[in-house]
């Protein structure tokens, strides 16, 4: 019984998808070295600025000084920063009321968002294509900005965190990429439990989400990432408060404009901790590194699912404010 | 008020079916043979019933969608008014359409217009060709390996906040950034700020979009890269064609179709293009460079408080946004291509 395979013909098994196919040419050293360069310099691009925006977070004052700006070279590391922010503060409550947001605002989005795809996507179900038409509709047409800021301030939205979630709760599109999903769950499946006596709610929850779970994925991400980036519902709904801001809007104001912590016990603070002074620019940058870090936790899970069908309709982009999706 | 006004008709079911509950309800007729097409057979009475709970669950999106959906949309009928806060939309003077005489007679708005054209055509003719070549460039990566990490690498700004990008730049190319520090140690005495500078902030636009979204963008040209049959290229290389003639007559011409129907879907949103990226930017480079349309009706409306000035370029935009759109649209399905929606 010789059936073990030589050891060279496993390993081109296994790297048969990294061999170069027979009628192609070697490439040139030159455009090799060009093409591994170009390469390099992409995630470069992207990494050197999150390694620089993290090392300066975790840098102190001393190490800030002599960089002159961000570090890109460790001199001497604190978890200052951090430690000042779980202590309390402005910030340390910003990123509770996002992950507070982000988690609510997503669980009733999908909610939302999954109720409304299966009750469109039974094909001959009455009033359906009606329903659709009138989701549709805002799709391609909206009052824009200030007729919704009147709407939810006439029902009391003002400074009220229900606003910064109801009004971006549904995405008609994240809607219609799952009802698209929704309506190719094998039909017999879902005759045959009919026929046993299953609901539509027994169906739905049953049948039709356990075999979607890659399109959930993909469309709780999509809302999970509007609610945790939605930076200009706040300016919108609640710009004054800046006790209840969520971190983007502690972001915009303290790190991209440069306002100081002044008045919200930040500076203080960091002045009574003495000689291991915390650099103004490692607590900005710290601010920043929470605002990626969720992200960075949750984006190898589902990248994965990012398949075909979801991203060529995602891609289409249709989000209603034109590029904030 | 608006609310109620726009209620959805599908109410009916829920209140119909409202007294029943005590005996569980008997389960719906189906036509004998369980077909798919259940349009035609039975009555609507039927059909109520047995489609009822599906109708409930779309209620709670439709909700939604007319408050804060259709209830603004007729909320623009102040743009013809004199809107004032204390009287409401009820009790508001009606100016017909004075507002927009003022609107189209204002300079800051035809900058504005002009500007979003501007900030889009620099935008379109720098960012667009990018995520082909970065397709074409990853497509050609031999390791799996190698390829799904650039991927995943390029395509994860794309999840990042317009707040972080603007703040990463600055960082690397404002006045106190990485990149003018290193100049200014090297003998250049006054780099230009990137950030502030109005003459290059259209450039500016571009990278940061670049940046951002080029990734991203590359996983459809990916998906459609994928779709060439690889025995093309052998055929191709047999007789002789080298990488260039066989990019140039077969991958380009396999991206066609979907470069035709993203650009022409890019065209269609040309108007309502970067608003969050300007309004953060606006502050720093100023609204010379970076007033569009979106930003010039938030802030007239909002913070001037000049709701119905605000409203009357919200409607003039979102008009013309629609008509952009169905234009598009139309030139898609010239082209032979479904677009947003099929005819």
């Amino acid at each position: 019984m010789n059936t073990v395979p030589p050891m060279n013909t496993v390993l081109r098994t296994a790297l048969a998808t990294a061999e170069r196919p027979a009628w192609q040419e070697r490439p040139k050293p030159a455009t090799q070295a060009a093409k591994s360069g170009t390469i390099l310099l992409i995630l470069a691009f992207i990494l050197i600025p999150l390694y620089a925006v993290t090392l300066t977070s975790f840098s102190t004052q001393a190490s800030v000084n002599i960089a002159g700006g961000l570090v890109l070279w460790p001199h001497g590391v604190t978890w200052n920063a951090y430690s000042l922010i779980i202590s309390g503060g402005v910030v340390g409550r910003a990123l509770l009321v996002s992950l507070g947001i982000t988690a609510v605002g997503t669980a009733f989005s999908m909610l939302v968002t999954i109720l409304a795809a299966y009750g469109l996507s039974r094909a001959g179900s009455l009033g359906h294509r009606t329903i659709l038409m009138i989701m549709l509709i805002t799709m391609f047409f909206n009052g824009g900005v200030i007729p919704l800021f009147l709407v939810v301030s006439a029902l009391g939205g003002y400074d009220q965190y229900w606003a910064l979630i109801l009004p971006s709760a549904v995405s008609v599109f994240n809607i219609i990429v799952m009802r698209a999903f929704f309506s190719n769950v094998a039909s017999d499946l879902i005759e045959s439990a009919r026929i046993d006596g299953a609901s539509d709610w027994k169906i739905l929850w049953r049948i039709v989400l356990p075999t979607s779970r890659a399109v959930t994925a993909v469309v709780a991400l999509f809302y999970a990432v509007g609610y945790w980036n939605s930076w200009f519902n706040i300016l919108l709904f609640m710009p004054a408060d800046s006790a209840k801001w969520p971190l983007q809007m502690v972001m915009y104001n303290y790190v991209t404009e440069g306002m100081s912590f002044a008045g919200t016990g930040m500076t203080n603070v960091g002045a009574t901790l003495g000689r291991q002074q915390i650099a103004p620019l490692s607590l900005q940058m710290a601010v920043v590194v929470l605002t990626v870090v969720p992200i960075l936790i949750v984006y190898p899970f589902v990248q994965k699912h990012f398949t075909k069908g979801v991203l060529l309709g995602a891609i289409k982009g249709l989000c209603p404010r034109g590029d904030t999706c | 008020m608006i609310a109620q006004g726009g209620r959805p008709p599908s109410d009916t079911p829920r209140e119909r079916g409202a007294p029943r509950p005590p005996c569980p309800p008997a389960r719906p007729p189906y036509p004998p043979a369980l077909t798919r097409d259940l349009s035609r057979g039975p009555s609507l009475r039927v059909r109520l019933r047995r489609d009822r709970s599906l109708i409930i669950m779309t209620l709670p999106a439709l909700v939604l969608l007319v408050v804060f959906g259709y209830a603004p949309m007729i909320g623009l009928i102040m743009a013809f008014q004199q809107y004032n806060v204390y009287n409401g939309m009820l009790y508001s003077p009606w100016v017909a359409f004075a507002n927009f005489q003022q609107l189209f007679g204002d300079p800051g708005f035809w900058h504005a217009f002009l500007n979003t054209l501007l900030l889009f055509s620099v935008q379109l003719l720098l960012f667009f060709p990018v995520p082909i070549a970065l397709a074409v460039l990853f497509d050609s990566v031999l390791s799996r390996r190698l390829k799904a990490l650039v991927q995943s690498v390029a395509t994860l700004p794309h999840f990042f906040s317009w707040v972080l990008v603007i703040t990463l730049f600055e960082q690397f190319l404002g006045g106190a950034g990485v990149i003018p520090q290193f100049l200014r140690q090297h003998g250049v005495a006054n780099p230009i700020d990137l950030m502030t500078d109005g003459t290059t902030f259209k450039f500016l636009v571009a990278a940061q979009l670049i940046w951002k979204e080029a990734g991203w963008n590359t996983i459809v040209f990916m998906a459609a890269l994928t779709a060439i049959s690889p025995s093309l290229y052998e055929a191709a290389a047999v007789d002789g064609a080298g990488w260039w003639r066989r990019t140039r007559h077969i991958t380009l011409p396999g991206l066609k179709g979907i470069t035709i129907l993203l650009l022409i879907l890019n065209l269609g949103y040309a108007l309502t293009f970067g608003f969050e990226q300007m309004l953060i930017q606006r502050g720093a480079v100023g609204p010379g460079a970076a007033e569009v349309l979106t930003t010039f009706s938030y802030i007239f409306g909002i913070q001037q408080g000049d709701y119905s000035y605000g409203a009357a370029a919200g409607l003039f935009l979102g008009m013309t946004s629609l008509i952009l759109i169905l234009a598009a649209n139309k030139v898609a399905h010239l082209f032979g291509e479904d677009g947003l929606y099929r005819r």
